[in-house]
């Protein structure tokens, strides 16, 4: 059997630096990752009509002068949200690890629309939430348990099981702290926007409720300071070598939710591009 | 640009947000009642409306939720909206950088206020910090000591508003000849020493004669590039000289290139070509073999090298695509001045350095060794920066840098001597991976040289010749236009154009590159022209401002540039990758002219030529003294340096003495935790990490090496590590062969296979005008023969840094010890075999490999309890004929899966070692000294914990596996013994025999390794 994965967009920019580990994690869930660079796909916003998936990697994107992501976030507001919105509409999930989070959250694609559902504005709205520098001022690598809300509806960590203690993903970064108004808060836990949170006594930079990654009001937009797509591998845990080898037999933490999003993607097929051939069965 | 005025922007934490870049400051300072608010100062120049200023300020510049943002005209106070209603501060300190400074944010904020609002702006950042509880004095000394350089930094006493920026102007051509032909010796040297030639007297009567052969005198830009070319720096000619030893002889074995004389002297011909690379070229099979110390003359030649000593890096194969490559740099003049831009710009250029590797390579891993002066020597000579504001300045800079550029750094060490203290040394190490057909690159005549990346400025002229200096308090005043800061960004958008060129569907875009470091421009293309010449439009060049001469153009070594041999039919493919990665690109010349000359023009007129041959080969090479003086050398090496004595005494009352002592040796700063540093690093970039430089339960263990897997789906790994024996100083050879043994018992612990072990070797050296430094030099380049050849481990590249001493005001001169930095790569066969050091469970057998003994001399024990004060104990020796074959053994077993966990004994001997297996892994252990091997002698129970005899290791095994384990080890005849049991008690115990000599428990163990290194 035959199966051609859905396709993925992984964006570049001068200063992205995690494509080649969410390009490597796409393809392990299934998916057939294709990067990008950003002056082509401003040059020619349509271009990302042709994915079933997107993703916005980590690193220092321009530097992350001024501010983790501004100049992104900035760029991508002016140029290309119009047509992210647009694949937003028809279905496709999008994630956003790490400096993807802070270029998602300063382009206005996160939190997303606050009236709910798929009323996007025409223009991106200015940010309702932050990621400001750690309370340390320090960049930090560290892997932390993880929490995922019962009722959140982001597609890529709903129905995760989180209960074994190899479900821990890796932080790497300057500038993850989440911050926005107690009324922000209430309203993305309403929604149940919340799609991640650091378990309380690993929220070492400091975010508001422990946040660690959030979701638009469709859940489809996944915003988060972790790296799941540098845990697809069982060698890449800390303490593999610990962890025996019967128990090393499960999908990875990170790979279950890429996983997630390429199943809901073969389910729903508002968006669907890809053609899989001789699937008798999804 | 046309300036109408300039707009002062201002963004800080908004009401009730924290801020915490100026709550760092505080806690830094810990002056209790301080308290400190930091903002952004944005200064643009421009036309701008009230319009465009708010829309800068609210879309760019400031966060919507946690900022606060306001904008100042000079005059006509038209002001944004939001305004501090906060208390006012007693004092207000700016920072900014001096002109000329590379100001990477200002660039950044350019360039996305041209695409914001269309306009070409004139952007240059500073910082403000408001002070309450201390005086407007206070806070100025507070600044400049924790958050200013004034080598690179202007600091203001209220928020600066300039009228206009500095600029400078248009330069007007004339070439400036230096009439050297008629100077008498005494005028030759005063020319070296003010026009920063740093020349001996012997190379400038090189120059004067060839000039006079000529008959002409050189052009200022001529004797600049012969300065640069024939530097320490670049040229490596103390380790490539002739040198004539006395003393006591290493061995009586014979060394290529030395002729023994009968006054018991030894002539060597090239240092460097007759041992470290000899070495390689035996084992290659390129030269004939010498016997030796654990020599296997009947050995099969390596043929896995595939490029040494001849490129930026060296390379050996990986597997049947990829070939790896590992290039170690210094970077310790310039970070003494201005570390964290010293340290940035060290992995820099190092990063470099791979990418302009053959056809070029992918950058995969960093490593970082820093040398510095103890924490707590406050009081430092006039000129020196405190050691603590060093290093974490450096550890600062390497984040910077290597966090941004995504390649992970995750293997090195920190070492710490007070006499460090006025040359610190900062090691940077870079290694990538390329594809096996791309491992060397070539120049053909008519290919245009093409320069691509950062652009040319005025910083960072006569970092060559200012490296091979030695250092005084006024260095930091007459170089400061030899410190830079570097902007990663466009090294990353060079990077990617480059390996986009490299695997373009067409083929390789060009024929070989290489990068722009020492020297610059003058280095690069004299290189890659080195056979061909090549004729070089210096006014082509892109440029940070106007008005740099030619000269300047030449020689900077501005960071971030490339130089590419582009053959001309490929120049718009090259030219489109590069605009799609927002590289800038220009085309310097052509490579190839009729007389092989160098010609250098500015507008189309000659302003230089330089003949290729009496650049490259014009070198003066003296005959050099080496007087080894084992005494002065012992006496040098006396322990932390010039500070008195203080005996032992148990911190902890409830502690015995080998309680406290193994506590000690924990929180001593060579073996404490660097987690604070490992931690701000993003060692897991790019997702290959397999053995990260943290191991075991809540990762609180420290790795003996780091283990990546560098090709997606393949199981195959390298493992990367390094070995520093700087406690041996006393006897360099002692050293040498301990620094290689660890490095490569660091690798087989993690599980690379020891029959695939490249090494890299880096001295840094004080002067070697002194002949006892210079035979402390040669019995460091014995051992790396010696040890390499025995361990069939081959040198692959090299660097050294020498004049490494200070001078003080007073005139005391204060000499590093000679430091020998060893890294190391190797493959590990399947990397489900990795192995970590942190013990599994309880219920294992502990196995000691190796013999130990009792010579104490340069161990951490001596250096804790004060014992080799004098540096009068004997001190370990690597045995040649033993060590390699105990790496193999261990190695097999570990490759065999017969090993839980495997650490290697270094400082502080099995009681850290053992110390550092349990709390990592959270698992007791029982272990009794009297068990281990020592060839038979009775050894004090001291010895037993604390000797640091090299080619140790401490390997956990499963009950039912030991009796095999131990049958192996037994066949090999390599000394060995099961010296105790891994617990289900949270407790190390230490006895002899019946007697118990220490019972720790693993939460002090854990809390004295943490807190030593915080």
């Amino acid at each position: 059997m035959t199966l051609t994965g859905p396709k993925a967009l992984v964006i570049t920019a001068p200063g992205i630096n995690c494509d080649s580990e969410l390009c490597a994690a796409f393809h392990a869930a299934g998916a057939q990752p294709q990067s990008e660079l950003l002056q082509r796909l401003m040059r020619t916003p349509s271009l990302v009509d042709q994915f079933d998936l997107i993703g916005l990697p980590g690193g220092f994107s321009f530097g992350d002068d001024i501010a983790a992501g501004r100049i992104m976030g900035a760029l991508m507001a002016r140029s290309m949200y119009p047509a992210l919105r647009e694949a937003v509409l028809r279905g496709v999930p999008m994630i956003c690890p790490c400096n993807g989070f802070q270029i998602a959250v300063q382009a206005g694609l996160l939190p997303g629309p606050s009236g709910g559902g798929e009323q996007w504005p025409e223009l991106a709205a200015p940010a309702s939430v932050a990621l400001a520098p750690n309370a340390s001022a320090r960049f930090a690598d560290c892997w932390t348990k993880i929490e995922v809300p019962r009722d959140t509806v982001c597609i890529w960590t709903k129905d995760l099981r989180i209960d074994a203690p190899d479900d821990v993903l890796p932080s790497a970064h300057g500038e993850g702290r989440f911050v926005a108004s107690p009324h922000v808060v209430e309203r993305l836990e309403a929604g149940g926007q919340i799609a991640i949170r650091y378990a309380s006594s690993d929220n070492f930079n400091g975010s508001t409720g422990a946040i660690a990654g959030v979701c638009d009001p469709s859940g489809l937009i996944f915003g988060l300071m972790p790296h799941p797509e540098r845990y697809t591998r069982w060698t890449q845990h800390p303490q593999w070598t610990r962890i025996d080898a019967g128990v090393r037999t499960h999908d990875p933490l990170g790979l279950r939710i890429f996983r997630n999003a390429v199943r809901w993607v073969r389910g729903d097929r508002r968006g669907a591009h890809f053609e899989e051939l001789g699937a008798s069965a999804l | 640009m046309s300036l109408g005025e300039i707009v002062r922007f201002e963004v800080r934490a908004g009401h009730g947000e924290r801020d915490p870049r100026g709550e760092a400051l505080a806690r830094s300072v810990g002056v209790a009642g301080l308290r400190v608010a930091h903002s952004s100062v944005y200064l643009v120049g421009g036309t701008l409306s009230a319009a465009a200023c708010n829309r800068l300020a609210r879309e760019l510049l400031a966060d919507p939720v946690t900022q606060t943002w306001e904008w100042k005209r000079l005059r006509g106070a038209q002001s944004g909206p939001a305004s501090s209603n906060k208390l006012a501060p007693d004092a207000i300190i700016e920072v900014h950088p001096l002109p000329g400074v590379m100001d990477p944010a200002a660039q950044s904020v350019e360039a996305a206020a041209k695409a914001l609002l269309g306009d070409d702006l004139e952007v240059r950042t500073g910082a403000r910090f408001d002070f309450w509880g201390v005086s407007q004095r206070d806070a100025r000394s507070i600044v400049e000591q924790h958050a200013a350089n004034p080598v690179i930094h202007a600091v203001f006493d209220e928020p600066h508003h300039p009228e206009a920026f500095p600029h400078g102007s248009a330069y007007g051509l004339h070439i400036r000849e230096v009439p050297i032909r008629e100077l008498n010796p005494t005028q030759l040297d005063t020319l070296s020493r003010d026009a920063h030639l740093f020349l001996s007297q012997e190379e400038m009567h090189a120059i004067q004669r060839e000039y006079r052969r000529l008959g002409r005198d050189p052009r200022e830009i001529e004797l600049e590039t012969i300065a640069q070319t024939w530097s320490e720096h670049c040229v490596h000619k103390t380790l490539k000289s002739t040198i004539c030893y006395s003393g006591e002889p290493c061995g009586t074995h014979a060394r290529p290139g030395h002729e023994g004389q009968q006054s018991g002297r030894v002539m060597i011909n090239n240092l460097l070509k007759s041992t470290v690379a000899a070495a390689t070229h035996e084992l290659m099979g390129t030269i004939p073999q010498c016997a030796g110390p654990g020599v296997d003359l009947d050995a099969p030649a390596i043929d896995w090298c595939l490029s040494v000593f001849g490129d930026n890096s060296g390379v050996v194969a990986f597997d049947e695509q990829h070939a790896v490559c590992f290039k170690v740099e210094t970077h310790n003049h310039p970070s003494a001045i201005e570390p964290y831009g010293g340290a940035a710009t060290g992995i820099g250029g190092c990063i470099r350095d791979i990418v302009g590797t053959g056809q070029g390579a992918k950058p995969i891993a960093s490593t970082d060794v820093f040398c510095v002066a103890n924490g707590d020597l406050t009081k430092v000579p006039r000129g020196c920066i405190a050691p603590t504001r060093i290093l974490s300045q450096v550890v600062s800079g390497i984040r910077d840098y290597g966090n941004r550029m995504g390649i992970p750094t995750l293997n090195g060490a920190v070492w710490f001597d007070d006499r460090y203290v006025g040359n610190p040394l900062v090691y940077a190490g870079c290694i990538g991976i390329m594809p096996r057909n791309r491992t060397h690159g070539s120049v053909a005549a008519g290919d245009v040289i093409v320069a691509i990346g950062g652009r040319t400025g005025r910083d960072g002229i006569h970092g060559a010749t200012f490296s091979s200096a030695e250092l005084t308090d006024t260095h930091a005043d007459e170089f400061s236009h030899a410190v830079q800061i570097g902007n990663a960004i466009t090294e990353k958008v060079a990077l990617d154009a480059i390996l986009a060129a490299r695997d373009h569907a067409q083929g390789c875009l060009y024929h070989g590159l290489t990068d722009c470091g020492a020297g610059g421009f003058s280095s690069a293309v004299g290189e890659m022209g080195s056979s061909l010449g090549a004729e070089v439009h210096l006014d082509r060049a892109p440029v940070k401002y106007a008005g740099l001469t030619p000269t300047e153009i030449w020689i900077s070594e501005a960071q971030e540039r490339f130089v590419l041999a582009v053959p001309q039919g490929n120049i718009e493919a090259l030219r489109a990758i590069c605009d799609e990665h927002s590289v800038e690109m220009c085309e310097l010349g052509t490579f190839g002219t009729p007389d092989q000359n160098i010609v250098l023009r500015w507008h189309g007129t000659e302003v230089g030529r330089l003949d290729v041959k009496f650049l490259h080969a014009g070198i003066p090479s003296p005959i050099r003294e080496a007087v080894w003086d084992a005494a002065w050398s012992r006496d040098n090496a006396k322990f932390a340096g010039s500070r008195a004595f203080q005996p032992f005494q148990p911190a902890d009352s409830q502690l015995n003495m080998m309680e406290a002592v193994v506590c000690a040796l924990l929180a001593h700063p060579n073996i404490a935790s660097k987690a604070w540093i490992i931690r701000q690093y993003d060692h897991e970039v790019q997702g290959t990490s397999v053995v990260k430089p943290l191991v075991g339960t809540g990762q609180g263990g420290p790795s003996d090496a780091a283990v990546i897997a560098p090709v997606a789906a393949s199981s195959r790994g390298l493992a990367i590590a390094n070995g520093l024996a700087t406690g041996l100083a006393s006897d360099p050879y002692i050293m040498g062969l301990a620094a290689i043994d660890e490095c490569i018992r660091n690798l087989v612990c993690v599980g690379a296979d020891p029959s695939r072990i490249a090494i890299l070797d880096n001295f840094s050296w004080p002067s070697c005008k002194d002949a006892r430094n210079m035979a402390a030099l040669v019995r460091a380049a014995w051992a790396c023969y010696d040890a390499a050849k025995a361990f069939r481990a081959p040198f692959i590249s090299g660097k050294d840094s020498l004049n490494n001493q200070f001078v003080t005001e007073d005139g005391v001169t204060i000499q590093i010890p000679p430091t020998l930095l060893i890294s190391g790569f190797a493959p590990v066969n399947d990397i489900a075999r990795a192995c970590t050091m942190d013990f599994k469970h309880a219920g294992s057998k502990i196995i000691l490999v190796g013999t130990t003994s009792d010579r104490l001399g340069g161990s951490h024990f001596a250096l804790v309890t004060g014992l080799d004060d004098a540096g009068s104990l004997e001190m370990p020796i690597v045995d040649l004929t033993r060590a390699p074959k105990t790496a193999h053994v261990v190695a097999r077993a570990i490759a065999a899966g017969w090993v839980r966990s495997a650490h290697d004994c270094s400082e502080g001997g099995i009681a850290v070692a053992l110390a550092e297996m349990a709390f990592a892994g959270g698992v007791g252990a029982q272990v009794d000294l009297a068990s281990m091997p020592t060839g038979g002698r009775q050894l004090e129970a001291n010895a037993l914990a604390f000797a640091e005899d090299p080619s140790r290791y401490i390997l956990e095994v499963e009950s039912s596996d030991v009796a095999r384990v131990c049958a192996h080890f037994e066949a090999a005849a390599i000394p060995h013994a099961v010296i105790g049991t891994t617990t289900e008690l949270d407790q190390l115990r230490l006895a002899h025999k019946d007697k118990s000599l220490a019972a720790l428990s693993l939460a002090q163990l854990r809390s004295s390794w943490s807190t030593g290194g915080a």
